[in-house]
């Protein structure tokens, strides 16, 4: 096991930031850590890495104990921080350099080089961190956490804020990296996880509410679909429930209906059918996609069950 | 370690602040002691240079902060700081790395001020009539001050995210060492052994002590503690930071 999280507790006060926390991941997995903003990701992955000391519970990192031996299991971390904090007044080589060297990197200039090309900073590389814009910034602090080249990389938020090229670039670097490495990466949007990785951890309130493949989590996410209708004049919503295998039907304003139904029965030929039958005309038909919030709730429902 | 002084040393250089830092040093001791009547060794007509060693800790309780309020204090305010302790660094490296660098620059820009002593060798009657042995103890009696300030301000700066409050806390603290219990030694309350120990608290007693050109161990001794004694007080705030 390269991860090994092993029930975790932090308090902050009287707030339980992480409660009980434990997951273990297998070399070369690419796992996503899912939760809404302050859920406990930050704050497990800081003690993760050794900059927070944790109440209770252990981590391992590549079998070192992570508060116990913090110095020599920091070796073997990349770890890219939320909001990425860089020294904004220095040059791009003097900044890996500068890492490099706590690392007492062999051959620094070979390995400064590799990971400029890696994360594709070259054309910026004479520039101050400063100077660069988000996109590049965010490469930077991948830079600095592959420059040793870790086992284990522990990436918080990576892709937040960055417009919709960036954050392709960074993925698909992500996916590259993520070939012969153990890759932790938190998120609050769930396309990411499947767009990159294997498994996801869920954790909300400081718990872990779901562990488990990505294809089993979308089925139980996929387990009801959200379908939205829009007609040109209002129906009663009686209509809409004597179709089989719609479970919910919610009115939004005159005319638009949102309904939820069992994912395995499409009910859409039917609806469609329906509302010809009644004289009616569907203006727009929208399948909701599942947000963090909705996956959430499903969750934990099924917790509580 | 080293990668931290170097970090630091090169930041001096490579913004302005340890030309400004030199600059606004050189000036002001300059004017004072050579264009300013009330202290200027050429109006005084005497060979001596116990002006400058009597102003230059009066410059340095507020230049010294002004170098090492943003020390771990910027750190703190940028984020950075957990970048640097989440790399294999201990944060007694991290503390080390910044008091030694900030102590280097001090050093640097005292380095200038031999002229003075070359100065007035030359303008004494007859020629080199002066204290040499004396000024050589109040330069080591000056280095090892600027290292105890050097490591007051690195602790008060590791106790704040802002810049202006590390730099307040480190001048009130560095005079109140300075002066404070010097001051308090006279207060009517302390009397028999009792106003000589809380003088000795002090480091302007150790100070003057160590300008009379006798370099006392106990002295030495008192500084080196002090100093050290700063800079664990430092890496255990920095410790319970993580908490």
């Amino acid at each position: 096991m390269s991860i090994e999280v092993n029930t975790l507790v932090k308090r902050f006060g009287q707030q339980v930031a992480v409660d009980h926390v434990s997951f273990s991941i297998g070399k070369g997995e690419i796992v996503g850590f899912l939760g809404p903003n302050g859920a406990g990701k930050s704050t497990t992955m800081k003690i993760m890495t050794g900059y927070l000391t944790p109440d209770e519970g252990q981590v391992k990192i590549c079998g070192i104990d992570v508060i116990e031996d913090s110095v020599n299991a920091r070796k073997c971390i990349g770890y890219l921080p939320e909001s990425n904090p860089l020294y904004y007044d220095m040059y791009i080589p003097e900044f890996l350099y500068f890492v490099g060297g706590i690392y007492q990197i062999d051959n620094l200039k070979k390995r400064v080089k590799e990971v400029v090309e890696i994360t594709g900073l070259g054309p910026e590389k004479k520039k101050q961190i400063g100077q660069l814009s988000k996109g590049y910034k965010q490469r930077v602090g991948l830079a600095h956490a592959l420059i040793n080249n870790p086992d284990v990389l522990i990436l918080d938020e990576p892709t937040s804020g960055l417009d919709p090229n960036q954050l392709e670039e960074i993925r698909s670097l992500i996916r590259a990296i993520g070939k012969e490495k153990t890759v932790l990466f938190s998120t609050h949007i769930m396309q990411e996880v499947e767009a990159l990785c294997d498994r996801a951890v869920i954790i909300n309130q400081g718990k872990i509410v779901a562990d488990d493949s990505i294809r089993s989590l979308s089925h139980a996410i996929r387990g009801q679909e959200m379908l939205r209708i829009q007609l040109d004049m209002p129906l009663p919503l009686s209509a809409f429930e004597e179709i089989s295998g719609i479970a919910e039907v919610v009115e939004k304003k005159p005319g638009v209906v949102v309904l939820k139904y069992d994912a395995k029965n499409d009910v859409r030929p039917e609806l469609f059918e329906m509302v010809k039958s009644m004289d009616r005309k569907i203006l727009e038909m929208t399948v909701l996609n599942s947000s963090i919030e909705d996956v959430f709730r499903e969750l934990t429902k099924l917790e509580h069950k | 370690m080293i990668q931290i002084y170097l970090k630091e040393i090169n930041g001096f250089f490579s913004s302005l602040i340890g030309y400004v830092v030199a600059a606004v040093f050189l000036l002001s001791i300059g004017m004072i002691l050579w264009v300013f009547p009330d202290y200027s060794i050429l109006y005084y007509n005497y060979a001596s240079l116990a002006s400058f060693f009597y102003i230059v800790p009066v410059v340095f309780l507020f230049l010294i902060p002004a170098i090492t309020m943003r020390m771990l204090a910027g750190e703190a305010k940028s984020g950075t700081i957990e970048l640097l302790l989440t790399k294999p660094l201990s944060p007694a490296q991290i503390v080390w790395g910044k008091v030694l660098a900030s102590f280097t620059l001090v050093l640097l820009i005292l380095l200038p001020t031999l002229v003075y002593y070359y100065s007035v060798y030359q303008l004494g009657s007859p020629k080199g009539n002066l204290d040499t042995g004396g000024i050589i103890g109040s330069y080591i009696g000056l280095i090892l001050l600027s290292f105890v300030f050097v490591t007051i301000g690195v602790f008060a700066s590791a106790l704040t995210k802002s810049q202006i409050v590390a730099f307040l806390l480190a001048a009130l603290l560095s005079i109140s060492v300075y002066w404070g219990f010097g001051l308090m030694s006279h207060l009517p309350a302390f009397t028999g052994i009792w106003d000589d120990l809380i003088a000795s608290l002090g480091i302007d007693t150790h100070y003057n002590s160590i300008r009379r050109g006798v370099v006392d161990t106990r002295d030495i001794l008192y500084f080196v503690s002090l100093g050290v004694g700063f800079v664990l007080a430092t890496i255990l705030v920095l410790t319970l930071k993580r908490k």
